[in-house]
C-alpha cells in the first residue's frame, strides 16, 4: 500500500457563475521516501492538490489516502490532527510568526502536545541544529536572512517528524546561491527516508526530486 | 511552550495593539471604579445630611390615654400621670447594637408654664443636639440693634454654614456653643403671643430666663413653643430627671429602622418607639435615584470599553488571517485558536481591571475635593471594589472577545493561506 493514495480528485470553483475545475480525476499514488516535484504554469492547479494534500481543502469529488485513512472522511477537529500527525508544510515566503523567536516558532506544532517538561525545547534544538541554526534560537524572524528563514520553517516542519513534507514553492523568495543550499537540504532530509512532494516552478529544483508529477489544466501531463 | 505562551508573546511583542486595548477597557473601568467611589462617598453624604434633617425614631412613654400631640405624634407624660421617661434612659439608648447608627439623640421634656403671668408651652431640649436635628430652624432679624447680646460676639467661626434664607435670618445653628442655660428661644406664634423680643429678660415659674432668639415662622408646632435648657427646665418645673419625648436622627441607609425600633424598644421596654417611616423612605428613595444614576452611567461606559475591545479583536482576527492559516495548517484545532484569542482577551482584561482600579481610585481620590468640598470623606482601599474591578473588566474583555475568537476559529484554513 502506497504512504499517499489520491483517486479521482477533482476540485471544482465556482467563478463568476461558471464552474472551473482546478483539478479533473486525479489519480496518483506516492510511496514513503519518495521526493515528488509538482510542476506546471500557473492556474495548473498545483496549489489545489497542494492544499488537498495538507487536508487544507476538501475535494469535490474523489477519495485520498494517507496510510489507507480516508483523509476526507475526517471530522473537521480530526483533520486538525491529521495535519498535525502527517503534514509538515513549508510555505512560500517562509511564513513565520513575526512575534515568536525562532526557537518558538519552531516548537509551534509541539504547543498543542503534552508531554514532560523540557521536551519541546530538546526536540526544536534538535531540528534547527539539523538546518543549521542551532546558535540563532532566540532571534525573531526578522531578524534573519531569507535563507535563515527558510531554514526555520524546514524546522518546523520537520519538528513533530511528520511521514511527509509538503513544500510550496520553498526557493521563491530566495537567491539561487541559497535556494540551492535550501534544496540541498530538502535532499538531504530525503535521503534520510523523508517523504517531500514539492510545488516548483523552478527545472533546476526539480532536479532534486526523484520524480516530477507535471500538471496542466487540472489534469495529469503525461 | 503552551497556547498561553502564543497570546503573552502576541501581547508582549505587539504593544502598541495591546496597550490600545487595554486602554479601551481601562477607560470604562477607571470610570466604573471612580464613579462607585464617588457615588459611594456622595451617598454617604446625601445619608448623612438626609439623617440629619430631622428625626426617624420618635420614643415617648407608653400610655392609655394620649393628651398631647406633638409633630402629629400623640405624646403622653404631659398631663397624663403615666411612667415618664428618665435621664438614665439616654445613655440605654446608646447601648443598642448598632448604637453607631445613632447620629442625633434630642430628649425633651414639654410642659404647660407661666411664662411673664399667661400660660405657654415650654420646651426643655439639649440645645447642641436640638440644633443640630433641625438646621432648618433661624432667628429672625433683630428689630432692635441695641439688644444684641454681648456673647454673639464669641460665636465660633466655621460654624454659620447654613446661614441665611427665606426670611433673611441666620441660622439658630451657629449660636450652638454661645447658648447659655438661661438662654430661651422662642418660637414666632409664641413670641407675638407673649410679645417677647430679643435680649428681653422673661419670668417663667419665677426664674428668671433671657430670649436670645425668637424663631422664624416654620409652619410647626415648634412656633407655639418657648425652647429652653432641658436641665434648666427640668429644674424650674420641679420635674427633674424627667422626659417627655425623645427624638432620634439614624443613618438609616445600612441599617434598616425596624431593626434599630425594636433595639430601642428591647432597653426600654416602658416605651413607645415609632419610626418615622414617610421620613426614612423619601431618604432612602433619594439615595436610591442617585444611586441608578450612577449605575446607569457605568453602564453605558462599559458597554462603550466592550465596544472598542469588540471592534479592536475583530480587527485583530481579520489583521492575523494569515497567522491563523498557519496555525490550522500545522494541526491547531478550533478550539486552540478560539483559547489563543479568548486568553488575549483574559490578559488583556485582567491588565484592565488592575490599572482601571488604581486609576479610579485615584480619579475619585482627586476629583472627590470638588464634588464634596470640605466633608473629609475619605476614600479608602476597597479590596472587594478591585476584585469586582478585574473580575468585571476580564467577563467583558472575554465576552466582547468570543465572537471574534469564534470566527477566527470558524476561518477555513485554506482561504486563511490563501491571504498569504
Amino acid at each position: 500500500m502506497s504512504l499517499i493514495e489520491l483517486k479521482k480528485i477533482s476540485k471544482l470553483y465556482e467563478s463568476e457563475g461558471e464552474q472551473v475545475a482546478a483539478l479533473q480525476e486525479l489519480t496518483v499514488s506516492v510511496e514513503s521516501g519518495e521526493f515528488v516535484a509538482i510542476m506546471g504554469p500557473s492556474g495548473s492547479g498545483k496549489s489545489t492538490l497542494l492544499n488537498i494534500l495538507g487536508g487544507l481543502s476538501h475535494p469535490s469529488a474523489g477519495n485520498y489516502f494517507v496510510d489507507g485513512i480516508d483523509i476526507y472522511g475526517l471530522a473537521n477537529e480530526k483533520l486538525a490532527d491529521f495535519r498535525r500527525e502527517y503534514i509538515g508544510f513549508v510555505f512560500q515566503s517562509f511564513q513565520l510568526i513575526p512575534y515568536l523567536t525562532v526557537l518558538e516558532n519552531v516548537m509551534l506544532p509541539l504547543a498543542i502536545i503534552s508531554g514532560r517538561n523540557g521536551w519541546q525545547k530538546e526536540a526544536a534544538c534538535q531540528v534547527l541544529d539539523k538546518v543549521g541554526l542551532g546558535s540563532k534560537e532566540r532571534r525573531l524572524p526578522n531578524q534573519l536572512s531569507g535563507g535563515e528563514q527558510e531554514r526555520v520553517a524546514i524546522a518546523r516542519a520537520l519538528v513533530n517528524r511528520p511521514p511527509i513534507i509538503l513544500a510550496d514553492e520553498p526557493t521563491g523568495n530566495l537567491d539561487s546561491a541559497t535556494g540551492n543550499e535550501i534544496m540541498a537540504l530538502l535532499g538531504n532530509l530525503n535521503a534520510e527516508g523523508q517523504t517531500i512532494i514539492m510545488v516548483t516552478h523552478n527545472p533546476e529544483n526539480a532536479a532534486f526530486a526523484r520524480g516530477t508529477i507535471r500538471l496542466k489544466d487540472g489534469r495529469i501531463q503525461v | 511552550m503552551r497556547l498561553h505562551n502564543i497570546s503573552l508573546n502576541n501581547l508582549r511583542r505587539r504593544r502598541g495593539k495591546t496597550i490600545f486595548l487595554v486602554i479601551g477597557l481601562l477607560i470604562g473601568v477607571t470610570t466604573v471604579v471612580a464613579l462607585f467611589a464617588l457615588t459611594g462617598a456622595m451617598e454617604e453624604d446625601i445619608g448623612k445630611k438626609l439623617d440629619e434633617l430631622g428625626a426617624n425614631i420618635l420614643i415617648t412613654p407608653k400610655s392609655r390615654d394620649l393628651a398631647l400631640n406633638y409633630g402629629g405624634i400623640q405624646l403622653s407624660g404631659v398631663a397624663l400621670d403615666v411612667q415618664p421617661l428618665r435621664q438614665a434612659d439616654i445613655a440605654r439608648i446608646s447601648s443598642i447594637k448598632n448604637s453607631e447608627n445613632i447620629s442625633i439623640v434630642a430628649p425633651k421634656l414639654i410642659a404647660a408654664a407661666r411664662v411673664n403671668q399667661k400660660d405657654a408651652l415650654l420646651a426643655g431640649i439639649v440645645f447642641k443636639e436640638e440644633l443640630r436635628l433641625k438646621k432648618w430652624w433661624k432667628i429672625a432679624p433683630k428689630t432692635d440693634p441695641v439688644a444684641v447680646p454681648e456673647k454673639e460676639a464669641h460665636e465660633k467661626e466655621g460654624m454659620g454654614k447654613m446661614a441665611g434664607g427665606a426670611g433673611g435670618g441666620k441660622s439658630a445653628y451657629e449660636l450652638v456653643n454661645s447658648l447659655m442655660e438661661k438662654d430661651l428661644l422662642v418660637g414666632a406664634a409664641a413670641a407675638q403671643h407673649l410679645q417677647l423680643s430679643e435680649g428681653q429678660v422673661v419670668n417663667i415659674q419665677g426664674q428668671a430666663f433671657e430670649v436670645r432668639g425668637i424663631l422664624e415662622e416654620m409652619g410647626s408646632q415648634d412656633d407655639a413653643l418657648i425652647f429652653a435648657d432641658l436641665g434648666r427646665v427640668q429644674k424650674t418645673l420641679k420635674r427633674p430627671d424627667e422626659i417627655s419625648l425623645v427624638e432620634v436622627a439614624a443613618f438609616c441607609n445600612t441599617c434598616p429602622i425596624e431593626e434599630m425600633v425594636t433595639q430601642i424598644s428591647g432597653v426600654l421596654p416602658g416605651a413607645k418607639v415609632t419610626a418615622v417611616k414617610q421620613a426614612v423612605e423619601s431618604r432612602l428613595e433619594t439615595v436610591r435615584h442617585f444611586k441608578r444614576f450612577s449605575l446607569g452611567i457605568s453602564a453605558v461606559v462599559m458597554f462603550i470599553g466592550s465596544l472598542i475591545v469588540f471592534t479592536t479583536m475583530m480587527a485583530s482576527v481579520n489583521e492575523r488571517t494569515r497567522e491563523i492559516g498557519i496555525f490550522r495548517a500545522i494541526g491547531f484545532r478550533q478550539g486552540h485558536i478560539a483559547r489563543i484569542i479568548l486568553l488575549e482577551a483574559f490578559v488583556v482584561g485582567f491588565l484592565a481591571g488592575v490599572l482601571g482600579y488604581l486609576a479610579g481610585l485615584g480619579v475619585s481620590r482627586l476629583t472627590l475635593p470638588f464634588f464634596l468640598p470640605g466633608q473629609g470623606i475619605a476614600i479608602p482601599w476597597d479590596i472587594g471594589v478591585a476584585l469586582g474591578a478585574t473580575g468585571l473588566s476580564i467577563l467583558l474583555g472575554l465576552a466582547a472577545s468570543v465572537y471574534p475568537a469564534l470566527r477566527a476559529a470558524w476561518l477555513d484554513p485554506a482561504e486563511s493561506l490563501r491571504a498569504i
